[in-house]
């Protein structure tokens, strides 16, 4: 900063940490390395046959991802739709409606949905949701049944993030709007969200990139069946809960096949991550 | 208008309330039936359908220490790198960032699967604690190094200003002045990564293992918390009732670390800590 003289363990310090923080850049490459060495032998021996293979029978040779991919995105897609109202109206109500002293309660349930284990989200979809899905129709563990506890677990993401925007800059421009007689209604529709857009649409493919890369959750209610859905009603498996349910026992090309569908999701989140970062970018309150 | 905005509002507020109130009476009540304390000493039995979950507990605290002694000396050290040289080196600061970023975005199951390709086949740790922990290490790091940052960037200028000017070095006005200040923001850094990783399941499957005996040393594959009750309700038919007593543990768990950041914040340094 404006140290004119350094000595030596300052040097020694500096470098230190600068080796030290790029560790987490190595980190970044490792994973990136590791993960497509360990899924080139199948992208060498099978390549396109990932999509135009007949089904996913791997201990046969058979390597269609697709219908995986499918479920992938239908799932990640069906709880954005949910949880993008559940996430801006609980931001609002935090934000604008809640009283005092219940705004802050509030915010800590948003933030213990947030901290809670996807395995408890599963666990207690598979012994109470799934039922009463079946109940509707059979056999409850299913799609829709993702995509109500998928919903759960991404909205605080929205909410927190929109919280975060609705704060820091509003409060000048909330009171003026409140000085000429508008409405709180009037205020959050016409001049908050309509200058946050790009905050939302990025707190959005956030979410939406966080439900495509959860497994545990989607793993216990989605029933696992690889087969291209027709209804909301008929089971799924995603590209994570294949992993996590082959990996135990998959040898030679099934392993590298599934390192390559892990390559797959981690490219999908990097162009998301990306994506995010690119909207959430711009500036949000012009003076 | 104003009367519909103000109706959702409270509506989806009510049904989030609703939603989470239900889920954990329901896991509440349901483990609190059967719930004896022996169930915390006891070693499982018949795959977990009886017994208790203590060589779990321990297994489970094993890898969370593991995965601390890495994550706070490496975190603060990239915290102070971050917030203390990034007008020396402002594009590795940017890299690291964009690094941090993306970790914090990759899925668990994807650090699962590299934990698994590095620690336990190429550095040939196998199925242990030790993979286990280093994997769960490298992915709250984004997580303690962002609470950490934060914190130290709360520092007063003139606290760096002051030592210059008396002719203190860069490293003693680190150790002596921003480490202690710091201090308090790593312990609610390191909270926080204990709450995500006690969180983490498919991370761990196949890098700290399934074994659900008593680990003898690090090296042994250890079965965590998480991963009981996954196992528990998935392939053991009539694990149902010590999945649920297992489920509360993990919760209470996770309220105790929640409520411990939660007094920390606001009671220990009541005065410092702006978040």
């Amino acid at each position: 900063m404006y140290q004119l003289t350094k000595k030596n363990k300052d040097f020694i310090l500096e470098s230190v940490l600068t080796i030290n923080g790029l560790f987490s850049a190595i980190a970044v490459g490792l994973i990136f390395i590791f993960v497509t060495r360990e899924s080139l032998p199948a992208i060498h021996l099978k390549g396109w046959a990932f999509f135009i293979d007949k089904s996913w029978y791997p201990l046969e040779g058979q390597f269609n991802v697709l219908p995986m991919i499918a479920g992938t995105i239908f799932v990640s897609l069906g709880a954005l739709i949910l949880a993008s109202p559940l996430g801006l109206f609980s931001a609002i109500f935090i934000s604008f409606y809640a009283h005092g002293s219940l705004a802050w309660p509030f915010r800590r349930v948003v933030e213990l949905y947030a901290g809670l284990p996807s395995v408890i989200f599963g666990f207690w979809g598979l012994m109470k949701l799934v039922p009463m899905l079946n109940e509707i129709r059979p056999p409850g563990q299913s799609l829709l049944a993702g995509i109500l506890i998928l919903a759960l677990m991404i909205f605080p993401i929205i909410t927190l993030n929109l919280m975060a925007n609705f704060r820091p800059s509003s409060k000048k421009y909330y009171r003026v709007a409140l000085s000429l007689g508008m409405r709180k209604s009037t205020y959050i529709w016409s001049i908050l969200l309509p200058s946050l857009k790009q905050q939302i649409v990025g707190a959005m493919i956030l979410a939406l990139g966080r439900a495509m890369g959860e497994t545990m959750a989607v793993l216990m209610v989605c029933g696992n069946i690889v087969k291209m859905p027709t209804s909301i009603f008929d089971p799924i498996r995603t590209l994570t809960a294949n992993i996590a349910l082959e990996m135990a026992y998959a040898m030679n090309e099934h392993r590298s096949a599934l390192f390559f569908t892990g390559l797959i999701l981690f490219l999908l989140i990097f162009v998301l991550i990306s994506v995010a970062d690119f909207w959430r970018r711009h500036e949000s309150w012009k003076e | 208008m104003e009367r519909m905005t103000k109706f959702l509002a409270w509506l989806s507020a009510g049904i989030l309330l609703l939603i989470l109130v239900l889920m954990v009476q329901d896991i509440f009540v349901n483990s609190l039936r059967h719930f004896d304390f022996s169930f915390l000493s006891q070693d499982p039995l018949s795959g977990g359908r009886k017994g208790g979950i203590f060589p779990i507990i321990i297994s489970t605290l094993l890898i969370l220490g593991v995965c601390m002694i890495v994550i706070v000396p490496m975190g603060l050290g990239t915290a102070l790198f971050l917030s203390e040289y990034s007008d020396e080196h402002p594009k590795v600061v940017h890299i690291v960032r964009k690094a941090l970023e993306i970790l914090s975005g990759v899925p668990s199951i994807v650090f699962g699967l590299f934990g698994n390709a590095l620690f336990c086949v190429f550095l040939g740790f196998g199925f242990s604690i030790w993979s286990g922990g280093l994997t769960l290490a490298i992915m709250s790091m984004p997580l303690f190094i962002r609470t950490v940052e934060e914190g130290i960037r709360t520092i007063p200028k003139n606290y760096r200003l002051v030592p210059l000017s008396l002719g203190l070095g860069r490293t003693t006005t680190i150790r002596s002045i921003i480490i202690p200040y710091a201090l308090p923001f790593v312990i609610v850094g390191g909270v926080l990564s204990i709450g995500r990783s006690l969180a983490e399941t498919a991370a761990l499957i196949f890098t700290s293992g399934y074994v659900d005996r008593m680990p003898e040393s690090l090296s042994d594959s250890g079965r965590a918390l998480s991963i009981h009750i996954y196992d528990l309700t998935m392939n053991v038919p009539g694990g149902d009732t010590n999945a649920y007593k297992t489920a509360m543990v993990l919760i209470v768990l996770i309220f105790i670390t929640n409520g411990l950041f939660t007094i920390v914040l606001k009671t220990w340094y009541k005065k410092r800590i702006i978040l």
